[in-house]
């Protein structure tokens, strides 16, 4: 029996995220052919609608409102039951982002719901989706499937590709009116910490120091080679202990989990917790001076070297090889 | 203040992982109190401190998490309540793990409930913000700092990376993030009280549920273990020579680049 999915679009710095186009990908496989309903929230989304259908939604829902300028579960929890109240689906798609994270738990509650969080894979379609999802951290993946109720899931970010974008597609955008109001979280300020927008967990390409780096300003080469990568800076558990940078930024077992493309360890050592967090990446190098790094055992390629004489050169040679293509 | 941590025994973080017969692999292994839910008991201990009020360490489990509990009232806790689901339970989802929890503080008049923003081994995040919902209380995810002044509370939120300040009308849930705050280790005095705190035993049929209530929605058919990631080449040579090829490499074998 095919089913009605509703997809969450979200939405950052004005432009929808690419996690969103991935979920109306993973949101075709569970329809079985059944319509995709694309949702907006915020308090100006409704000219996003048309992207949205571009990569695979029937039609968008949007629901606009001053007091939704910022997340707030209250707020946006409030929106999206308007929504569900008029949509009535059988599947709920999420992005497994800080906002996917939040709201999506309220909802489930909300709905007496099964959930399956933080999915990378989905084999079958339809009543046979089953969901491959990771445990401790990667160490072990398992595979879940919905017994009853809503199927309701949040998809990890960079896992599931995106349908391809198909401007000549066109649906309807229309507004659902919710009443938001009781709010009882406000958001009273946001303070922009992350280097130039490129977010970690959606990021092709992460370049992570480890104690290697040695201090906080021996980021410096890294950030210019994420930057010249359109990369994301990360680090170890030992870079963010030592103070050497923020604990947002540290990857691991505590900290994130990620899957980038291209995932550059500088004068990191390897440990279990760390490679938990970055194994599964589909390129990994490593550049460390002990050539008995546990790092080596999962890079792709390796360098031993001093990671302050490398990553220069990379730059230099990167750099190069923009002015030749 | 009325104030509760929720937290939830997990392997080790150093531990590697195998199957066995569809299962995850137990023998031998070390477990300790969550990582993230380690934070939300610090953070507890320190709001009793700085307002009054009273700790409860909250888990389900089997008895086996006695030691996390026991662990949790040696860094401060006041008291400790074991939801033991054993003998009633072979398995136990987020929806489950959730009912049970808000049905045990549904009459409770929490003012304050912590937990970690995410567990190291099923790795969901869900049942912090489910309570949330179930006792119909408000809720923040991933805090790094946390303020209470009266019936609110200013509360810092990691969005990735970036920072939210956020006020929050309590009762709250908040749900730990890195940066919170650095545990405690329990010290010696710590763990001789810890032995004669009160630590409650419960199970389904005292808190008023039965098998049916919590019956799984997400059922686990299978569980694997990632392919073994092979090493692949070190590069030799002069470092200029090295950098060239790994350059090269990266644009024309692994086209990441």
């Amino acid at each position: 029996m095919s089913k009605k999915v509703i997809v969450l679009g979200e939405v950052r710095d004005g432009a929808l995220r690419n996690v969103s186009f991935e979920a109306i990908a993973a949101a075709k496989k569970i329809s079985g052919g059944g319509e995709i309903v694309g949702v907006l929230i915020g308090d100006s989304v409704q000219d996003l609608g048309q992207e949205l259908v571009q990569y695979g939604a029937d039609r968008v829902v949007t629901v606009e409102h001053p007091h939704l300028k910022h997340y707030t579960s209250d707020g946006f929890g409030q929106a999206f039951m308007a929504v569900h109240e008029q949509e009535e689906p059988e599947a709920i798609v999420f992005g497994h982002t800080a906002l996917g994270k939040d709201l999506s738990p309220k909802i489930a509650a909300k709905l007496q719901s099964g959930l399956v969080s933080d999915v990378t894979e989905i084999e079958g379609e339809d009543d046979d989706a089953v969901f491959i999802r990771p445990i401790y951290s990667g160490k072990a993946f398992e595979k879940v499937k919905i017994n009853e109720g809503t199927v309701f899931v949040t998809i990890r970010p960079n896992n599931i590709e995106p349908l391809a974008q198909d401007a000549d597609r066109s649906g309807d955008v229309s507004a659902v009116s919710a009443t938001i109001q009781n709010l009882r979280s406000v958001v009273k300020d946001v303070v922009t910490k992350a280097t130039d927008g490129v977010d970690m967990s959606e990021a092709k390409v992460i370049v992570a120091g480890g104690r290697g780096v040695k201090g906080p300003e021996g980021f410096e080469p890294l950030k210019e080679l994420a930057d010249l990568l359109g990369g994301a800076i990360g680090a170890s558990r030992g870079a963010c202990d030592a103070d050497y940078c923020d604990y947002s930024l540290q990857i691991g077992q505590t900290g994130k989990v990620v899957t980038p493309d291209l995932y550059i360890a500088a004068g990191i050592s390897g440990a279990i917790q760390h490679l938990a967090g970055m194994s599964n990446s589909k390129v990994i190098v490593a550049i460390n001076k002990d050539p008995e790094a546990n790092i080596f055992k999962v890079a792709d390629y390796g360098i031993v070297g001093d990671l302050f004489e490398v990553i220069p050169m990379m730059i230099e040679e990167i750099k190069q090889l923009k002015v030749n293509a | 203040m009325n104030i509760y941590a929720l937290v939830k025994r997990t392997f080790d973080t150093e531990e590697k992982i195998s199957v066995q017969n569809g299962e995850i692999a137990e023998d031998g292994a070390e477990f300790i109190i969550n990582p993230y839910d380690e934070y939300a008991v610090e953070e507890a201990i320190r709001v009793r401190d700085e307002h009054g009020g009273e700790v409860t360490v909250l888990t389900i489990g089997s008895e086996e998490a006695e030691k996390q509990l026991r662990t949790a009232l040696a860094m401060g806790a006041d008291k400790a309540v074991l939801i033991n689901t054993e003998d009633d339970l072979d398995e136990l989802d987020e929806f489950g793990a959730a009912t049970i929890i808000a049905e045990y503080l549904k009459d409770k008049d929490a003012d304050l409930i912590l937990a970690g923003n995410v567990a190291i081994d099923g790795g969901s995040g869900q049942v912090g913000p489910r309570v949330a919902e179930l006792l119909d209380i408000n809720y923040v995810t991933t805090i790094t700092e946390l303020k209470i002044d009266g019936d609110k509370a200013t509360v810092i939120r990691d969005v990735e990376g970036d920072s939210e300040t956020i006020e929050a009308q309590m009762p709250l849930l908040v749900t730990a993030q890195q940066g919170l705050n650095d545990p405690r280790y329990p010290s010696l005095p710590g763990i001789m009280k810890a032995k004669k705190k009160p630590l409650e035993e419960l199970e389904l049929d005292d808190i008023d549920l039965d098998e049916d209530d919590v019956e799984v929605k997400v059922e686990r058919v299978d569980i694997f273990l990632p392919p073994e990631k092979q090493a692949g080449r070190v590069l030799e040579g002069d470092l200029q020579d090295q950098v060239k090829e790994l350059v090269q490499l990266l644009r024309t074998e692994a086209k990441v680049i």
